[in-house]
């Protein structure tokens, strides 16, 4: 096969555009150690990671979920809330510890995705794309406004009584919490837990079917209603795990909370490359980084954060719509 | 009908006053003689209400608080303290209607309220709002409408100044303003010993904002340093970046202009950060919501204290705490301030008229919890702030600090 030289251009071009972006990158990166020191850039480095395990397990519902039916699923924020709330009633009511508090809020978020899926999406799997996206949008409206009322959760910020004491470990003038530490172990082990089922299990095997082609593997005996329920469950328990660690690491709650991690976590998936796993968790780290980072190194950087999230999930629709991980693919017609 | 309306109303009201009269443990006797709840729940009229509400023809007011939301127990304060004025004339035989509407502390949901509380109920006075960026677009609508507005706790100056610097006929306050709040809690940091501050508010509040603005140019003006002047926006629950910030410029002191709510949370990562800088605030931090724990020996400025000896404040005290259970906060003071300012601009008035009642107001001598109130030309009043101190887990009246 010959590559006209036009195309041997554009090739060489984009390395060089990508060459010149990890040089960028690194360069960057030593005139930030560099300006504040060490101590202070690796400070906001393990806040950012903090938040970036945490936005992992947001990213990977919108990304299993779109690989699957080929839906943004907008309401996946809210669920990641609904995980919080689930978690502040077991333990300020019931007095549960972590991990049974952990245990119940994604119990709670796997039941109302699957009837979320049931009710709202599952009668639209015909129609056109966007009939199912703008429904996603308003099951998200419905469940923050709903959950709002009085008789449900409250309009209200509620401070969130966390189910262990904080320690703070400093390691070479770095303060890490067991907090930042629990969500790195909580977040890897679901981690595994889902690599395990997707790779290892006949589930699994379904799945990755139905992500392929979902005419074919219905001819090919799948229930492929089942798997997409199946993975909306998984989506809404790693989405209802991240509520909770959220909550317990920045311990205030409310109904709407879920908006903005949950958009984040959407350009984390997209900046990863939607659909595929692995690239889901690298871009979320990557987006928690840039959370901190620039609120850590710009003046003012706090109100530049959201701008800069959402300029990266421009900038990779312009450069790499596949993201890093992602495949090109060819759109079925 | 309007009638059975008002009948059902006033039944309404007795019972829910009665009803909280009940559920409410009956207070020991206090050697107050104005202020002793009867069986029923009524409320004795004081002396000091009686003469304000000397006003005999029907008035109809509008609560515009909000009541549900980021800051709705300055909502509920506000309506306690307005209403306990209210039901003062009511009971001193003067028939006030009055018209509840949540406005969420939010511009939007502020000018629905105002428009549905003047065009379909037919209120001409106005009580509220709480926040600064709500009560600008109530100023606005009851300017256009010759509506009569009365703000318990807004401070931001255009409140009551029209964009072209004029003031608004129809638009007075309570409370005292953003700059002078700001250059309070600066000369405090000065005399606290404090050279370095950090200053964290949210942009996106009028209020906050300028509390923040005055505070900065007035601690600078006084030879103080601000390394961190940060803004966050409403939505953000993450300050590890910003408290980076603050570790790595070693200040002293940290203001935090911004609602207890905010403020909860900034505070406890503030804790885990390991900062030890002293937290100043705003009224904001004013409510039994405030994590106290977090804030110790911490500061804020407020409208006043319930150590204040003088006799109008200490009745108002402790009809408050036989009434709710609960020693008022600044809001429920400012509220209580506010409506008795109204009854007796329209007490003086002898009409049902707004513009008249607005020319009273303005010229108005007042005797209130909150101070000795009159108005300058800009309609904001003239008065002093009590500085509280977060000591031991409760709060502690620290001194005034006159203009």
């Amino acid at each position: 096969m010959r590559l006209s030289p036009l195309k041997l251009l554009c090739r060489a071009l984009a390395w060089a555009i990508y060459a010149l972006l990890g040089v960028g990158i690194v360069w960057g990166l030593v005139a930030l150690v560099r300006m504040n020191g060490p101590v202070y850039f690796f400070q906001a480095v393990v806040d950012g990671l903090r938040l970036g395990f945490v936005y992992a397990l947001i990213a990977l519902g919108y990304t299993m979920v779109y690989g699957i039916v080929r839906l943004i699923n907008f309401a996946h924020g809210d669920v990641f809330m609904v995980g919080a709330f689930a978690s502040y009633f077991a333990i300020t009511r019931y007095g549960w510890s972590f991990v049974p508090a952990i245990l119940f809020a994604m119990v709670v978020c796997t039941l109302l995705n699957i009837v979320i899926e049931r009710v709202a999406y599952k009668p639209l799997r015909q129609a056109p794309r966007i009939a199912a996206l703008i429904t996603a949008i308003g099951v998200s409206f419905f469940l923050e406004y709903f959950t709002a009322l009085k008789f449900v959760f409250s309009a209200d910020f509620i401070t969130y009584k966390r189910p262990f004491e904080v320690v703070v470990w400093k390691i070479g003038g770095v303060m890490i919490t067991n907090i930042t530490v629990i969500i790195i172990v909580v977040t890897t082990l679901l981690l595994l837990v889902l690599q395990y089922i997707v790779y290892r299990t006949k589930m699994g095997k379904a799945m990755r079917a139905t992500s392929m082609d979902n005419a074919a593997a219905r001819l090919m005996g799948i229930n492929v209603d089942g798997v997409i329920s199946l993975t909306f469950a998984i989506g809404a328990a790693l989405a209802g795990a991240a509520g909770v660690l959220y909550a317990i690491a920045f311990p205030q709650i409310i109904t709407f909370m879920g908006i903005m991690p949950g958009l984040k976590a959407f350009v984390a998936a997209v900046l990863g490359g939607i659909g595929n796993i692995p690239g889901a968790f690298i871009g979320s780290l990557l987006m928690g980084e840039i959370d901190v980072l620039v609120v850590s190194f710009l003046p003012m950087g706090s109100r530049l954060r959201d701008l800069f999230a959402f300029l990266v999930l421009i900038v990779v629709f312009l450069v790499k719509p596949t993201g890093i991980l992602g495949e090109a693919q060819v759109e079925k017609v | 009908m309007k009638r059975v309306m008002l009948a059902i109303l006033a039944v309404v009201t007795v019972m829910s006053v009665a009803l909280s009269g009940c559920s409410t443990p009956t207070p020991t006797p206090k050697p107050i003689p104005t202020a002793i709840p009867t069986n029923a729940g009524a409320v004795v009229p004081t002396a000091t209400a009686a003469e304000t509400a000397s006003g005999t023809f029907p008035v109809k007011i509008a609560i515009v608080v909000p009541l549900s939301g980021d800051v709705k127990t300055f909502g509920e304060s506000s309506r306690d303290g307005a209403m306990m004025a209210i039901e003062e004339a009511r009971a001193a035989g003067w028939p006030i209607e009055v018209v509840l509407a949540d406005s969420k502390c939010d511009a939007q949901e502020a000018s629905n309220a105002a428009n549905k509380v003047i065009s379909e109920d037919g209120a001409k006075y106005i009580i509220g709002e709480v926040c600064s960026s709500a009560s600008i677009p109530i100023s606005q609508i009851a300017e256009a409408q010759k509506v009569l507005q009365i703000s318990p706790t807004s401070t931001n100056p255009d409140v009551t100044i029209n964009e072209d610097g004029s003031t608004k006929q129809y638009v007075f306050r309570a409370c005292f303003l953003d700059p002078f709040q700001g250059e309070v809690m600066a000369a405090l940091a000065i005399e606290l010993g404090a050279k370095k501050g950090a200053i964290l508010f949210d942009v996106g509040n009028d209020y906050v904002k300028g509390l923040a603005e005055y505070a900065k140019a007035s601690f600078e003006a006084q030879g103080g340093e601000v390394p961190v002047y940060e803004a966050y926006s409403k939505d953000d629950s993450d300050f590890s970046g910003i408290l980076g910030k603050v570790a790595a410029a070693d200040v002293d002191v940290i203001f935090l202009p911004d609602y207890y709510n905010k403020n909860n949370l900034i505070a406890a990562q503030i804790k885990e950060k390991g900062i030890e800088a002293i937290l100043i605030g705003g009224d904001g931090w004013d409510s039994p919501e405030l994590q106290f724990e977090l804030f110790e020996g911490g500061y804020f400025s407020n409208h006043y204290s319930p150590a204040d000896p003088r006799p109008v404040v200490q009745d108002f005290v402790s009809a408050y705490e036989a009434k709710y259970g609960a020693v008022p906060d600044a809001l429920a003071t400012l509220a209580y301030d506010a409506a008795r300012i109204l009854l007796q601009s329209i007490a003086e008035a002898g009409v049902d008229d707004p513009t008249v009642v607005a020319e009273k107001m303005a010229a108005i001598e007042y005797e209130g919890v909150s101070g000795m109130i009159s108005y300058d030309e800009q309609h904001n009043p003239v008065k002093a702030a009590a500085i509280v101190k977060i000591e031991g887990g409760k709060q502690v009246f620290y001194k005034f600090v006159a203009p």
